[in-house]
């Protein structure tokens, strides 16, 4: 019950004993994080003094971050990157290949239109499709990170997958939507 | 066993001793509490043996608060003091409660807080006040039966309330001398009742539909773990509503507009019973008289009922629907659905809810109790009672939070559904060289317009070194306890010189605060009730002189010579009193007056004025 100390600043891939790659065993991360969380977690100190409530809170929270990072693929990529000092620029670098942005425009139109139509049915294949192509884009980013370690072509690809992310999130909006 | 106990700091001396703590469901209809004894968790009853306790609340007078059962039994004759459902005005403001017209109260609004507030005859009370009454006599209840002082209580609040709503239901609880040792969502402590009763493993929607709250929750349980995976909800949706349907059925029914406010109670109270009849039986009738004599009598179908609370059950399928999608399940996924709150047992929602899910509802747990249950299972563990196996539990925030941006547009910080306790921080620049300070709201909410959201908060960071227009950075930390709260702090890092200020929202209060309402309720309540006694008594007279001058100019033919001379008399002397400042002399003077009435009154009974002079009821005149 708390008697750990976490160093905050051990990297995530430290935190749960995993090696730092963009390919990882989910499975084994997420066993790691219950039993990280089983001995930090705030519900354990909470017959404690305050001090060891706001450690553990900080701690938890730390491990909530660590497995949301690592759990998501774009935020690994984005922090692998980080921890290689790469910068991906997904504010500033608007440079897209001409091709990737018309797919993108398409895709954001066929979205729009699929919920003014209320059409779920053309939303879960949108969605579908826009899975595909994210997980296509997963499969490059493990090859540029894991394999050819040349960042900077991940850094591109995880411009990409912000692309995809965002356009995700309409999707989901887009359900709410015709929900309403 | 362990051949040795280690006392860890923090822990009493005697850390093998049991230390007494509760679970309190702080329903909008019901409440309940409940405790783990010999590893079993038991709702513990009052003394004549009732498990719920009606969450209403009575304010007689200054000095006379009746909870529960015995202020529900007299809710028809004192509707403006007798406070029920109070759980739907927590944290909110008057704006929020639509039209407060089909309440009996006197609504105000508190000016710091911008909350609602109540005007009763002990005062105007807000419904932190009003609830912290109930989790009182909860809290009695739960120390003469366990024989100790409690450590602590965990109070469940429902899983899409918002920062207020749970900031107001934690100020209520230390404010009942409670301390807190944590806000949980109620489906999710239905979940783990069910969950650790059951040894069940898999993915389980929890639907929870309260007296006036609706949550929907998807868990995964899995080896000890109960994994909140998204919830979803209606803050403003429960059996009440259903209630209201047939309330509204019967005011069309009969034709009836404009009615005083105890009139309205009693048809809420027939329109409830006549819900729960209809959950056995195919029709209900519903017969009461009104206070003018008119007499309703009215029979109500199941189908009927069903058809005009069809789109009350829909509300409820929306958050379904989206909870399933923010989990990225499909209906598919779901290996049981566990039902909880007592409007579960309406059988429409049983069978819209099976429907939806295509498996029947597990309804083997008591769903009044089920949540009181798991709270106290959770506050066993808190409250650092081991048992045998450890379980860990992970819930989320509902609601997203987020900053106001340039255009009134809401910037998302921390998406719902992310566990908690989580943190983020976002940085900010001056626009402008020299600037020294800058406003930073705080929303909640899924809309994109920050007028669609909830403020949370607004504040001013000052200090920031003065220097070019995007030269300094503010780096704004919103860190969700595991309680669901939110604090903000900030910090200015450009410089090199970190500022560190906390935030709290606006309407939650400090502990300075509680510490002196603490204080001060026996105190301040002595002061102020000679004076307020005397207010509320004048105004009384006021209603009284003007309700009985009306009634002579009327029909004062209908009395004798000699009935006349004695109101007149009673009258003067009660205007005479009126200079007075003594509440006892004006009394007696109201009395009299009262007295030599009821004859008049009893003459006017078909003039249907009779409620206005017959005695106690002088407060419905304002309706």
């Amino acid at each position: 019950m708390s008697a750990i100390n976490l160093d905050f600043k051990q990297s995530f891939f430290q935190l749960f004993g995993l090696a730092q790659s963009f390919e990882l065993n989910l499975l084994l991360l997420e066993q790691r994080y219950r039993a990280l969380q089983l001995q930090v977690h705030p519900d354990q100190a909470a017959h404690l003094m305050d001090t060891q409530q706001r450690i553990a809170l900080q701690q938890a929270t730390f491990v909530n971050e660590a497995y949301q990072t690592l759990r998501s693929p774009l935020r690994r990529a984005r922090y692998l990157l980080k921890l290689n000092d790469v910068d991906t620029q997904e504010e500033t670098n608007t440079a897209m290949p001409l091709d990737f942005l018309m797919a993108q425009m398409d895709w954001r139109e066929a979205v729009i239109e699929a919920q003014q139509q209320r059409d779920v049915t053309a939303l879960d294949n949108l969605s579908a499709q826009m899975q595909s192509e994210t997980r296509e884009l997963e499969t490059q980013v493990a090859a540029k990170i894991d394999g050819e370690k040349d960042y900077l072509a991940a850094a591109e690809l995880v411009r990409k997958l912000r692309f995809m992310e965002k356009l995700a999130e309409e999707i989901h909006a887009a359900y709410d939507e015709i929900d309403n | 066993m362990a051949l040795l106990q280690i006392s860890e700091p923090g822990m009493s001396t005697a850390p093998h001793q049991h230390r007494l703590a509760v679970g309190i469901d702080l329903g909008t209809t019901n409440s309940l509490v409940a405790t783990v004894r010999n590893g079993t968790s038991a709702v513990l009853n009052d003394a004549q043996g009732r498990a719920m306790l009606p969450s209403v609340v009575r304010y007689v007078d200054a000095q006379q608060i009746l909870v529960g059962e015995i202020a529900q039994r007299n809710q028809n004759d004192d509707p403006i003091n007798t406070i029920s459902s109070v759980k739907r005005f927590m944290g909110r403001g008057l704006s929020d409660l639509g039209d407060t017209s089909r309440f009996p109260y006197r609504f105000m609004t508190d000016a710091n807080t911008q909350t609602v507030q109540l005007r009763t005859a002990a005062g105007v009370k807000s419904p932190v006040e009003v609830s912290a009454e109930i989790l009182k006599v909860l809290r009695t209840r739960a120390e003469l039966s366990l024989g100790g002082e409690l450590v602590g209580a965990v109070i469940t609040v429902p899983a899409y309330f918002d920062d207020a709503q749970r900031q107001a239901t934690k100020d209520a609880a230390r404010l009942a001398g409670l301390n807190v040792l944590r806000l949980l969502n109620e489906p999710t402590a239905a979940a783990i009742a069910y969950g650790l009763d059951n040894g069940a493993e898999g993915v389980y929607a929890v639907y929870d539909l309260g007296g006036g709250t609706f949550d929907i929750s998807i868990l995964r349980l899995s080896r000890g773990v109960f994994e909140v995976l998204a919830t979803n909800g209606d803050s403003v949706l429960g059996g009440d509503d259903f209630d209201q349907r047939i309330f509204c059925w019967l005011l069309e029914q009969n034709s009836l507009q404009a009615l005083p406010a105890s009139d309205m109670r009693l048809l809420l109270t027939h329109a409830r019973t006549a819900k729960e009849q209809l959950t056995e039986h195919n029709e209900a009738r519903i017969t009461a008289m009104l206070s003018d004599g008119r007499v309703i009598d009215s029979v109500l179908s199941q189908a009927q009922f069903h058809e005009m609370s069809n789109n009350l059950l829909q509300r409820t399928l929306q958050p379904l629907r989206r909870a399933l999608r923010d989990a990225g399940l499909k209906v598919a996924d779901i290996n049981g659905v566990v039902m909880v709150g007592g409007a579960t047992r309406m059988p429409q929602v049983q069978r819209a809810v099976g429907e939806f899910f295509a498996q029947t509802p597990l309804t083997n747990l008591d769903p009044d109790k089920v949540v009181a249950l798991g709270a106290a299972i959770q506050a066993n563990l808190l409250a650092g009672n081991r048992g045998a196996d450890d379980w860990l539990l992970l819930d989320v925030i509902p609601l997203s939070l987020g900053l106001e941006t340039m255009g009134g547009l809401a910037e998302k910080v921390i998406p719902r559904n992310s566990t908690i306790p989580t943190a983020r921080a976002q940085e900010f620049t001056t626009y402008k060289d020299g600037q020294t300070a800058m406003s930073i709201h705080v929303v909640q909410g899924e809309r994109e317009l920050i007028s669609d959201c909830r403020s949370l908060a607004k504040f001013e960071l000052r200090g920031i070194p003065a220097m070019a227009a995007g030269a300094a950075r503010i780096r704004v930390t919103f860190q969700v306890d595991a309680d669901g709260l939110l604090s903000v702090a900030a910090r200015e890092m450009g410089s090199g010189v970190e500022a560190t200020i906390e935030v709290k929202p606006s309407y939650g209060l400090s502990d300075g605060e509680i510490t002196r309402m603490l204080q001060e309720s026996g105190q301040y309540a002595k002061e102020d009730m000679q004076a307020r006694a005397l207010r509320e008594l004048q105004t009384e007279a006021n209603q009284l002189l003007d309700a009985v001058q009306n009634a002579l100019m009327q029909d004062g033919d209908l009395l004798s010579a000699a009935q006349h001379a004695d109101i007149s008399a009673q009258l003067n002397n009660l205007q005479s009193s009126l200079q007075d400042s003594d509440t006892q002399v004006l009394k007696r003077a109201i009395t009299a007056l009262n007295d030599v009435t009821v004859n008049f009154a009893q003459a006017r009974m078909d003039k249907s004025v009779a409620s206005a002079l017959a005695g106690k009821k002088i407060s419905d005149l304002e309706i």
